[in-house]
């Protein structure tokens, strides 16, 4: 009895987590704009080398930490046929 | 050194070694062992030819011009797939779902199947391909150029345009014989998808390799890169934020709306889950890419004299150390870019015009119903797809030609981005906006096509080309609030965010307005519905109504497009469905919506429509049916109904249990009752029998009392073994356990016999019997009915109150059953009896008169069940009264 009443709560947590997960896969392309946008806050003075390499080592890691999450967020997304449990019309 | 001879023979070789490639590839899928074809890595590798000519050149020359820009144009596809939740998802399943056959099938089948449509879409993908396809062809050239000065040889024009012209028609060879071998284009080109795989491999280990000798061959390690970059003149970031936000936004809008991109995502995604895959490892595919850029560019213009072209550094660095094998893999890196390029860009933009302009052209040019009936359609399309492919190539080698192959190679890329994403708003707005309209489609699609010719496509090819230098500084016709780089009077915009600015702009702006005023057609709102919630809405609600054609000529049509066999098995699975032998299916509605789709995966949805609509003559979807399928009110109202269903289901569950309960307590209170019951039964007789037996076992009883007592004995014995049986013959039929033995025999007879196994010694009850009763034969177990009779009879006889005691049979014929009545003419049951009389140990008149426990009528309502017939207590007929009703 307390087995299948574990396991009912078990099963509910993982589709919250999926539907969270979801969730953040929505945000982070936002998140990633932002973030591609912020160099171009900086102060720039034309020919300002030390801007060049920092520009480039920020572009390049934010390349990375995106590809990383949303590998990271790939392997743990079931992808089924189902509808989106989310959705209410 | 390298001869320009070598270089072609390598690359000849290289073409052959892909020729065989495809081949065997497309040789494995047609044997069926091609699940390995379908794999993730295969998609994301095929998803590779964004990465084109322009790329593997052109990146360098970018970062060397401009910086860090370049990284712009894989930023935006990066995003784009890390975001692919929201967009690309739903595309592959509209895809999958209305099996699209590309871009412009996409808008097109999105607003009501449209032709016109379709064809703005495809002109608009044509035109602004045209350029790119050239870049391609351009870039091969300068490579080739680039080994012949190397060589010592100074290629004049006229070798690189002859070489431009040999590299189209391999091209064109190569496309058509992996490109266009089936009609589906929602089947795989496996052969060109493998091919390309291969190529993006090559592409990616070229680029990788000169990018490692560049940092740890001539640099000296990342440390040494690093300075160099630093003391390098380029500047790297010096950006112009519109310019940086509109490329972002531009290549991203690019990699869903470029057609060659559209067809390796959508039309050849062959499972949803690659998507997730590939939205992290085509992104890693483009950071490998763009990773040694920038020391490239660096190292470059350190090493190569000043004005040399930085688009070839890729390939004069290591011919300038004299790394001649490293600049051999280079070459054909390039040449994996350009060639693979090209080819999925053909393919995808020759099914486009072949479904949405030739077949169209051809089918309005025949009388209608010849057109879908005679005459070879497959290879009518089949030649139209080749048609295209050439004719597109040609297009690329005039703006070759035309443009002079001088302009930087990315700028020319730029604008071919720029005409593609005209087609983002429809699309977008087709897909996530139920109100989109096909006239705001096309407003929007035109305008934006308009101001992209004239701000991009037409200044692209040089100040004095086609616009004259007048006109770009003071607008047509002195009219300078339309120069084509400064539209209403605005300056000082680079050219290429304000051409995309003003064109998105008032495209999406026509759109939405225009949608907003109009009113759509029926089909548009089905279409819409369907695109919108795809994920909602699986089963798709038929665009048929009325289905008048004859199963022969959809069937005959259908294979003059999908050839016989694939024709044959749908009719033949769909004839099965319904319950039907051989080929030719009843043609509801459904079957002709199904149709319709799998020819839409051959010519696209709009002529798919066309020709069904051909033959099916009635009209299509009607306003009632999209009120009850795609409203919104109906929507909701089919979901409320839903919840309703279910819950009144539950509803009558926890009714169903209810009553299940409370017949088990009945029963349980009837058991108890049962048995007490049944032990008072037993028991009085044997008190009789108990105390009779004592007196007779004291003996002292004179002989004529003990005869007596005895005779008492012997009765209540009688009596119980008669109840105990009578018992026994209950829980027997009660349980189903009894044997029928079926017989015929003539009513009348039985009738006879019941009455005279019933009839006692002095017998007052006169019986009447009808005379048709001796007409009437029955099949059944005429013991048991008999049986039955005997027990009515017998049951007026003991209970008949009237002096002069009379019973009347009578029978009556109705829907195949007979009705027997058994009538007396006693005071009959009241009528709060009635229903009980037929219950066990049931007695309405005093015990002292009937000799029996109760159960007479019970054991024959339990038969007559049996029997498949009742027995019921007819009332109103001044007596008692009983009604048998038997089966014919």
């Amino acid at each position: 009895m307390s087995n299948g009443l574990k396991s009912k709560i078990f099963l509910e947590q993982a589709g919250y987590r999926q539907r969270r997960l979801r969730d953040a896969l929505r945000f982070w392309p936002i998140f990633g704009c932002i973030l591609l946008v912020i160099p171009l806050l900086w102060a720039s003075e034309p020919a300002d080398h030390a801007l060049d390499t920092n520009a480039l080592i920020y572009i390049f890691g934010v390349w990375v930490l995106l590809i990383a999450v949303t590998a990271i967020m790939a392997r743990r997304l079931r992808v089924d046929d189902a509808p989106d449990p989310d959705f209410k019309p | 050194m390298l001869g320009v001879n070598t270089v072609i023979a390598i690359s000849l070789c290289y073409v052959a070694i892909l020729f065989m490639v495809a081949f065997l590839a497309e040789r494995r899928a047609t044997r069926g062992n091609a699940t390995w074809l379908h794999s993730p890595l295969i998609y994301t590798l095929s998803l590779s030819i964004y990465c084109t000519a322009w790329t593997f050149y052109g990146a360098v020359g970018y970062a060397a011009r401009s910086g860090l820009e370049f990284v712009t144009i894989y930023l935006g596809p990066t995003l784009m797939m890390i975001g692919w939740w929201w967009i690309l998802r739903k595309l592959v399943r509209i895809g999958r779902a209305q099996r699209i056959t590309s871009i412009a099938d996409l808008v097109s089948s999105r607003f009501g199947k449209s032709t016109s449509l379709g064809v703005i879409v495809t002109v608009i993908s044509v035109v602004a391909a045209t350029p790119y396809i050239a870049l391609q062809l351009q870039s091969v050239t300068l490579s080739f150029a680039v080994f012949a000065q190397s060589d010592g040889q100074l290629w004049q024009d006229a070798d690189l345009n002859a070489t431009a012209m040999w590299v189209a028609v391999g091209l064109f060879v190569f496309t058509v014989i992996f490109g266009t071998r089936n009609l589906d284009a929602n089947e795989r080109h496996h052969g060109i998808v493998m091919a390309i795989a291969v190529e993006a491999v090559v592409k990616l280990i070229a680029l990788l390799a000169v990018g490692v000798f560049v940092v740890w061959g001539v640099a000296g390690g990342p440390a040494e890169m690093m300075t160099r970059i630093d003391n390098s003149d380029v500047v790297l970031w010096d950006q112009n934020g519109g310019r940086w936000v509109s490329l972002l936004f531009l290549s991203g809008a690019a990699l869903l709306c470029l057609p060659r991109m559209f067809q390796v995502l959508v039309v050849e995604n062959a499972d949803e889950r690659h998507l997730a895959i590939a939205s992290w490892a085509f992104p890693t595919y483009l950071l490998l890419m763009s990773l040694f850029v920038v020391p490239i560019a660096v190292v470059g213009l350190d090493l190569l004299p000043a004005g040399s072209n930085p688009d070839l550094f890729v390939l004069t660095v290591p011919l300038q150390e004299g790394k001649q094998g490293l600049a051999m893999l280079s070459f054909l890196g390039g040449f994996s870019s350009a060639t693979s390029m090209v080819m999925v860009a053909t393919i995808a933009l020759a099914t486009m015009v072949s479904n949405h302009i030739v077949v169209p052209m051809w089918l309005s040019m025949r009388p209608s119903q010849q057109a879908v009936m005679s005459g070879d359609i497959r290879h009518v399309i089949l030649l139209a797809r080749r048609l295209s492919i050439a004719g597109v190539l040609f297009l690329g080698l005039v703006y070759y030609r035309v443009s002079g192959g001088g302009t930087a190679l990315a700028a020319i890329g730029l604008v071919s981005f720029s005409g593609a994403v005209q087609i983002l708003p429809a699309m977008l707005g087709g897909v996530f906006w139920r109100g989109a309209s096909r006239l705001g489609a096309a407003a929007g699609l035109l305008t934006g096509l308009a101001f992209w010719l004239w701000t991009l496509f037409l200044p692209s090819f040089g100040a004095e080309s086609l616009i004259g230098q007048t006109v770009m500084e003071q607008g047509p016709y002195g009219l300078s609030w339309l120069r084509p780089q400064a539209m209403f009077g605005i300056v000082g915009l680079d050219p290429l965010v304000h051409g995309l600015l003003w064109s998105m702009l008032l495209n999406a702006g026509m759109f939405i307005l225009v949608s907003l005023v109009t009113f759509p057609t029926p089909l548009e709102r089905l279409q819409g519905a369907q695109f919108v919630n795809v994920f909602e809405h699986s089963a798709a609600a038929p665009a048929w109504t009325t289905a008048a054609a004859g199963a022969e000529d959809l069937l005959i049509m259908a294979q003059r497009i999908m050839g016989s066999e694939q024709a044959q098995a749908i009719f033949e699975r769909e004839a099965a469905r319904q319950g039907k032998n051989g080929f030719l299916p009843e043609v509801t509605p459904n079957f002709v919506e199904l149709l319709e789709r799998e020819l839409a995966g051959s010519v696209g949805a709009a002529t798919a429509h066309a020709m069904v609509g051909q033959l099916i003559g009635g009209s299509g979807v009607s306003v009632e049916d999209l009120i009850a399928v795609a409203d919104e009110a109906a929507q909701i109202l089919e979901y409320s109904n839903r919840l309703e269903a279910k819950s009144s289901e539950q509803e009558q569950t926890a009714r169903a249990l209810r009553d299940a309960n409370d017949k088990l307590t009945a029963l349980s209170i009837q058991k108890d009752a049962f048995l007490s019951q049944i032990s008072h039964e037993l028991r009085t007789p044997m008190t009789s029998i108990r105390s009779f037996s004592d007196i007779l076992r004291d003996g002292d009883i004179p002989l004529s009392d003990q005869k007596r007592y005895s005779g008492i004995i012997h009765d209540e014995a009688i009596r119980l073994t008669g109840l105990l049986d009578d018992l026994l013959d209950l829980s027997v039929l009660e349980n189903g356990q009894v044997m029928l033995h079926v017989n015929t025999g003539n009513l009348g007879v039985l009738i006879e016999r019941a009455i005279g196994a019933a009839s006692g010694l002095e017998d007052t009850l006169e019986i009447v019997c009808a005379p048709e009763l001796a007409q009437m034969t029955v099949t059944t177990d005429l013991d048991r009915l008999v049986q039955v009779f005997i027990n009515l009879i017998a049951n007026a006889r003991k209970y008949c109150d009237a002096e002069h005691q009379r019973l009347k049979i009578s029978v009556l014929v109705r829907e195949g059953t007979y009705l027997i009545d058994f009538v007396d003419n006693g005071s009959g049951i009241a009528i709060e009896n009635q229903q009980l009389i037929f219950e066990k140990f049931s007695r309405v008149a005093d015990g002292s008169k009937a000799g029996g426990a109760g159960l007479g009528l019970a054991i024959c309502r339990e038969i007559m069940r049996r029997l498949g017939g009742d027995i019921t207590y007819l009332p109103g007929q001044y007596g008692t009264a009983f009604r048998v009703t038997l089966p014919k």
